[in-house]
């Protein structure tokens, strides 16, 4: 079959159905509406199931219930919705249940607004609900990757029984651009016959808990899911570089649609003879600090550039640990920067006017 | 090769629908392509618009503030985008339903009645596919064949649209690309 032509959100909605979902619950949100419109259709169409629920905490909790029952289930949905579903998330992962999440981001706090941002990277990477957990977290730069890492996310959820968040913006979900199905790989079958509830007819039954009163067997569990995230970081660490051949002076590190502006930016800096690198993380749980800290020690100095008002540059600073100058600029309220700003940002920088 | 442009105009004129198609045609002829709509809060304000974007190289920014092209359809469309595009590019106008220039004289101008070529074509609604035939004429950006494929797609379910569809690109195309306009759109290349 040839490339597509697919909004960000109908591919998100496509790709799990070759992830091989069966089941999707939503409550409306824009600006990923278009998610539950198209599989309001799908779904049907391979034998699963849409609910549109009541509420956010009505969907999390419904794919708690799924995930334990051991089926692909997945919810899209946009920053509020995901405050809503927090608690939800904190259970799912202490049950140890694999699902996938989808924050098509927009311009917060609050209420906020529709248009593109990047202010719930804090929200995905570093809790939301309460407790020690981690959701890993993949951040796409055009559909095309979109499509890949909602795929992957399935297989790393049921890999390691953690949920997956897919964190995009307004942008990746509204725009069109082609999309190749066919080059994708087949997703995996994981065997969860040990420990799905599904009925316990003929056999010992399962039980799926996150209430440990006891502080020993509590511990345990912690320690266990430690562990998981010790491993998650070492395997499942993804990035991209971008134009570091000439050993820039400076290395720009920005994620998700902004990268690709910044990548815009880099090429407009380029025939001005200024040589600037791009580190783009995907997975922004784990993030890439290592290989970060490699690229930026080459580099005289850092700029984070993102839409909110720095959240990656905590990170940025914590790959870094403090060896090189780390600079910031942010757009936020629904305002993705155009490119010339980030030239005449980087200019500043190099002091050239 | 690369080419920005923004379809704009008011709701229902099919601005959307005349984006994707050139889109579409862009993806056949394997050229790197994006398609953005007007979904935030200027939806509400009278103006639907949309850009497209294609390229031979991956397309890095895909918010375009300036465009170098710009297709209107009606007067608050031609009021908002032509003070923002960048010099020599085209401005295709459908002068049907605008009277007034954009008062520039450092871009191409091209004045088409869109959509009184639509009602002599017997096919009222298709002024948008005028305006497209008239944007690939002039800028050959995609082949019109290619055009023809992607409408051909698009109404695979509705085939009686598809005939009208193709005659008014083909005619947006002849009209846009008269000896008048060709003497002003010498010397430009996008």
């Amino acid at each position: 079959m040839a490339k597509l032509l697919m909004k960000g959100n109908e591919a998100i909605a496509e790709a799990a159905i070759r992830a091989g979902a069966k089941h999707y619950f939503a409550y409306p949100i824009t600006p990923q509406n278009e998610v539950s419109e198209y599989l309001s259709r799908r779904m049907p169409e391979v034998g699963g199931c849409f609910l549109q629920m009541e509420s956010e905490v009505a969907v999390i909790n419904t794919l708690f219930g799924a995930a334990a029952a051991g089926i692909r289930a997945f919810t899209t949905s946009s920053s509020p919705g995901i405050s809503l579903m927090s608690e939800g998330l904190s259970y799912i992962t202490a049950a140890n249940l694999p699902t996938v999440v989808v924050n098509m981001c927009r311009a917060g706090p609050g209420l906020g607004g529709i248009l593109p941002s990047q202010g719930d990277y804090r929200q995905m990477t570093k809790g939301g609900g309460h407790g020690d957990y981690h959701l890993i977290v993949l951040a796409p730069a055009s559909v095309q990757e979109a499509v890949e890492l909602m795929m992957l996310a399935f297989d790393l959820a049921d890999k390691y029984r953690n949920p997956v968040g897919i964190l995009a913006d307004g942008l990746i979900g509204q725009m069109m651009e082609p999309v190749d199905f066919d080059a994708l790989p087949k997703p995996t079958v994981y065997d969860k016959s040990d420990w799905i509830t599904d009925g316990a007819k003929n056999r010992e039954p399962h039980l799926i808990r996150t209430l440990f009163l006891d502080p020993v067997p509590g511990e345990i569990e912690n320690r266990k899911r430690a562990e998981k995230y010790r491993q998650i970081e070492k395997n499942e660490t993804r990035y991209e570089i971008y134009n570091l051949e000439n050993h820039p002076k400076l290395v720009i590190v920005a994620f998700g649609t902004i990268a690709r502006v910044c990548k815009t930016a880099i090429d407009e800096l380029k025939t001005m003879g200024i040589e600037v690198g791009l580190f783009r993380p995907i997975s922004l749980y784990p993030f890439p600090y290592t290989e970060l800290m490699q690229v930026g020690e080459k580099a005289q100095m850092l700029l984070s550039v993102e839409m909110s008002n720095g959240q990656l540059i905590d990170d940025v600073k914590m790959a870094m640990q403090g060896k090189k100058p780390i600079h910031f600029y942010g757009r936020q309220g629904g305002i993705v920067p155009a490119p010339d700003e980030i030239v005449e940002e980087a200019k500043k920088l190099f002091n050239v006017s | 090769m690369y080419l920005e442009v923004k379809f704009a105009g008011f709701g229902g004129q099919g601005i959307m629908l005349a984006g994707k198609l050139l889109a579409e045609a862009a993806m056949m002829e394997g050229k790197q392509v994006v398609w953005i709509p007007s979904y935030g809060p200027e939806m509400r304000g009278g103006t639907a618009y949309c850009t497209v974007v294609i390229a031979t190289k991956p397309i890095g920014s895909p918010i375009i503030n300036n465009p170098a092209n710009i297709v209107v359809m009606n007067r608050p469309s031609l009021e908002k985008f032509a003070p923002m595009m960048k010099p020599n590019g085209i401005c295709l106008v459908n002068s049907s339903l605008i009277p007034i220039t954009s008062g520039r004289n450092d871009i191409i101008e091209i004045r088409l009645p869109c959509n009184d070529v639509a009602i002599a074509l017997n096919n009222p609604k298709a002024a948008n596919m005028v305006a497209l035939g008239g944007f690939v004429g002039l800028t050959q950006c995609v082949s019109i064949q290619s055009v023809e494929i992607a409408v051909k797609n698009e109404f695979h379910t509705k085939a009686k649209f598809i005939e009208p569809n193709i005659a008014a690109i083909r005619k947006g195309a002849e009209l846009a690309v008269t000896d008048e306009v060709r003497v002003k759109y010498e010397g430009v290349k996008v």
